[in-house]
């Protein structure tokens, strides 16, 4: 289980690599699935030029450290990562990414939607975006999920 | 030990700071500290707040030496 929180620009293919490499046997693993956000450049109706992620030091990794966990008492996992960017943003980076080992597909699937779900409503984060125009305004609410 | 109360998104920049300490003197609750670090101020009807980096609702005990967060709904991910 691994969390971690970037103040720069991050390749999810690059942390996936890296958390095989240094956390799992190849042999034990059946499965990987895994979510990657980025960002857009548009938002309710508005061309977006950037974004700022603003979160709670200390709160934001224990919320994450508490959802991975509650992963793996519920299923099989041979690992998990959650990687969230904070700070200044750029249309087009990735903003998270969640992935999950285990030997077979159902508890891989159903464990990597759990963690993004749970991310997006329990885990302090909050998005300040900038228009085109110039403006800047907070993100209020996330789409739903299901 | 004074209550540490920390702001943030866009009920920071509502209150105009980021972080204050509070006397613990007559503060029994979250909703308590809110009203004496808002000087009164109705919550927004969304607020959330946290105390010691745990979610907490507004009747949740605190004492002193305690963490306080106050915060808008999250829009991670």
């Amino acid at each position: 289980m691994t969390i971690k929180l970037c103040a720069e620009a991050f390749s999810p293919w690059a942390e996936i690599a890296e958390y095989e490499r240094a956390s799992l046997e190849a042999g034990a693993v059946g499965a990987c699935a895994n979510f990657i956000g980025s960002m857009r450049d548009n938002n309710e109706g508005d061309a977006v030029v950037a974004m700022t992620l603003e979160h709670y030091p200390g709160m934001t990794e224990g919320a994450l450290e508490t959802i991975e966990r509650e992963a793996v008492a519920k299923w099989d996992l041979l690992g998990c990562v959650i990687v969230h960017r904070v700070g200044e943003v750029r249309v087009g980076e990735p903003i998270v990414l969640c992935a999950c080992w285990s030997a077979h597909r159902k508890a891989a699937f159903e464990s990597c939607r759990f963690l993004m779900e749970e991310l997006k409503s329990r885990a302090p984060f909050w998005k300040k975006e900038t228009l085109a125009s110039g403006e800047t305004r907070w993100v209020e609410r996330n789409t739903p999920g299901y | 030990m004074p209550i540490k109360v920390r702001f943030f998104a866009s009920l920071r920049e509502q209150i105009g700071q980021a972080e204050m300490e509070l006397p613990s003197d007559g503060v029994a609750t979250v909703g308590d500290v809110w009203a004496q670090a808002s000087a009164g101020a109705q919550p927004p009807a969304e607020v959330l707040a946290a105390v010691n980096h745990t979610t907490a609702g507004l009747d949740y005990p605190v004492s002193d030496g305690d963490e306080v967060g106050f915060f808008p709904p999250v829009t991670g991910g």
